[in-house]
């Protein structure tokens, strides 16, 4: 008797905790449904080559055009202009921090780069419009600076903080005997920083980089404040765009429901979700193989 | 193994249900209400608020809670019967109202204000004056340089507001005649924003209420109705009286015709004393 209660209570206890774990497959699912069954209208009546028509002019009365094109390009070129940015800095910044740094200046570094990550994006986008977008404009010379640079700056700031706390974490798990080996062959510290740690810790560093790359993409409220929003396709850094977050984030608000808009923005969605999970899978290609190299 | 795909099976089933039953109901509204909500035009969020705090300091133990997000957010709230006053800066469309009598809702009309819809440009910037015709083709992208319009050479830069603002589809509809805008139009969040971009860029143009017009290093153009008639600045006499061409109501909606404590609310907008108040936030008193 006392055995079999035993049994239950093991099998409820098991469940119990399958039902935790099964709440997030739950929710992608939910969500993988709810953009499938709302984008699903649009497509039926527009067909999916509207997706690359160039025009966004959701509200017209003339004539409605959902054109997702200027939005998709306007989220690669803001992507890739931030990942230039932060890249190069977050890793250089991190070997500073994991291999340099005293570790004094070390207590100093780590609570001003988390406090960086902590910065609420409508702040940032504030300080974007005030004092960035200004600034980018004298510096260049630009007619506005409402443009995807400012907007890549931004992006770039938030992604940063994430880039250098997982790579100084990699780098600073690389075996202290592989550092000694180089030591030992006379190499010096900075031969032994690039020629030895970084590749050790090579996987760890793309996937900071991977994991900042996914913050950039889904960011929504600092680029709205700051790209002028403008649906134009260009690959020009000084011109203004609109971003897909930004646009659904615009417009979701009052958008007639049901209607081709609205079904519109859920496609927009749907495009989001294939561009991140696609850096997903690339990201864990990347990171399998430099395992086994 | 194959009892975790029978598990998702059993839970991606349950969620196809959840989301077969789709909306919920709405709650009903309480018989002695001691607070109201208005929802709607940004345009608007001064004004009512300033309303809604002397009405409070007249009535006390009386809440009103004011907030932004367009004009057609406050209607789709009203017809969702999730704000009791919706105000908008712009009449209901023909698609909402459909959508009202869908739903079987009467929403009455009050109009306690007029707004001059002002073009704004820096204030260094020497030109002075356009006419409609100029303003929708520089709106639209035909006319691209300040020197065709009488400014200093340099590339005009196009500022409005989102698709979710009443004072975006006011501009489309009467001084765009219902065309399109620029596409390289910058599209800003908010008037606020936008006036800020303008008070530094000399180059930049945009639109907004009239009372934005007076804030920063903005200046508000003369609009000439017609190429030759004389230029009218936005003031309370020219948008009253209508001899400024781009004018527009202010609206309040309600549900049916108001009673009770929303009715006290919508009737002290238009007193005396409410619409002291809306003069005082920068727009035009009906009386």
């Amino acid at each position: 008797m006392a055995q079999a209660s035993q049994y239950w209570k093991a099998r409820l206890i098991r469940y119990l905790f399958m039902a935790a774990a099964a709440t997030s497959i739950l929710i992608v699912v939910l969500v993988f449904l709810f953009l499938g069954r709302e984008s699903v209208p649009f497509i039926a009546k527009h067909g999916l080559g509207a997706i690359f028509g160039g025009q966004w002019q959701p509200v017209s009365f003339e004539n409605e055009q959902f054109g997702m094109l200027p939005l998709i390009t306007g989220s690669i070129l803001v992507t890739l202009l931030a990942t230039v940015l932060a890249v190069p800095f977050g890793i250089v910044a991190a070997i500073y921090i994991a291999e340099m740094a005293s570790a004094a200046e070390r207590e100093i570094w780590k609570p001003v780069i988390e406090l960086l990550a902590g910065i609420p994006s409508v702040v940032l986008g504030f300080f974007g419009l005030v004092v960035v977008a200004p600034l980018v404009k004298e510096v260049f010379g630009l007619t506005s600076g409402l443009n995807a640079f400012t907007g890549a700056v931004l992006l770039a700031l938030m992604a940063i903080p994430t880039i250098i706390t997982i790579s100084e974490d990699a780098i600073r798990n690389v075996p202290q005997s592989y550092k000694e080996a180089s030591f030992s062959l006379g190499a010096s510290k900075l031969q032994t920083i690039w020629k030895v740690t970084v590749p050790a810790a090579l996987s760890g560093i793309v996937a900071a980089v991977m994991l900042g790359v996914g913050r950039v993409v889904g960011e929504t409220m600092a680029v709205m404040m700051v790209t002028g929003n403008a649906a134009v396709i260009t690959f020009s850094p000084t011109e203004s765009v609109r971003t897909m977050t930004a646009t659904v984030a615009a417009e979701m608000g009052e958008v007639p429901f049901g209607s081709d808009h609205y079904h519109a923005l859920f496609v927009i969605g749907v495009v989001l979700l294939l561009m991140t999970f696609g850096l997903n899978m690339v990201a864990q290609r990347v990171l399998r193989k430099y395992r086994i190299g | 193994m194959r009892k975790i795909t029978t598990w998702i099976a059993i839970i991606v089933l349950i969620a196809a249900v959840m989301l077969g039953q789709g909306c919920g109901k709405k709650a009903e509204v309480p018989a002695e209400k001691t607070s109201i909500d208005i929802k709607g035009s940004d345009t608007m969020v001064n004004l009512m608020s300033a309303l809604a705090e002397a009405f409070m300091k007249a009535n006390p133990g009386k809440q009103v809670a004011v907030t932004g997000g367009g004009s057609g957010t406050g209607i789709a709230a009203l017809l969702n019967g999730t704000t009791d006053i919706c105000a908008s800066s712009r009449a209901m469309q023909e698609k909402e109202i459909d959508l009202a009598k869908q739903k079987n809702l009467q929403p009455k009309e009050t109009i306690i204000g007029m707004d001059g819809l002002a073009v704004m440009v820096n204030k260094g910037n020497p030109a002075d004056s356009l006419s409609l015709d100029q303003i929708k083709q520089i709106f639209q992208g035909t006319v691209a340089d300040w020197k065709q319009v009488g400014g200093n050479p340099g590339e005009i830069l196009v500022h409005s507001r989102e698709s979710n603002s009443g004072t975006y589809v006011y501009f489309k509809e009467h001084v765009l005649s219902k065309g399109d805008f620029a596409q390289n139009a910058r599209l800003m969040t908010s008037t606020a924003a936008l006036v800020q971009e303008i008070s530094t860029n000399v180059n930049a143009i945009g639109y907004g209420g009239e009372a934005y017009g007076k804030q920063g290093n903005v200046k508000m153009m003369h609009v000439r109705k017609e190429g030759t008639s004389p230029a009218v600045y936005p003031t309370e006499e020219t948008v009253r009286n209508g001899a400024y061409p781009i004018s527009r109501p202010l609206f309040l909606y309600t549900n049916g015709q108001a009673t009770g404590l929303i009715g006290t609310f919508v009737s002290y907008c238009n007193s005396a004393e409410g619409q002291k108040i809306v003069r005082e936030v920068g727009y035009v008193p009906m009386h």
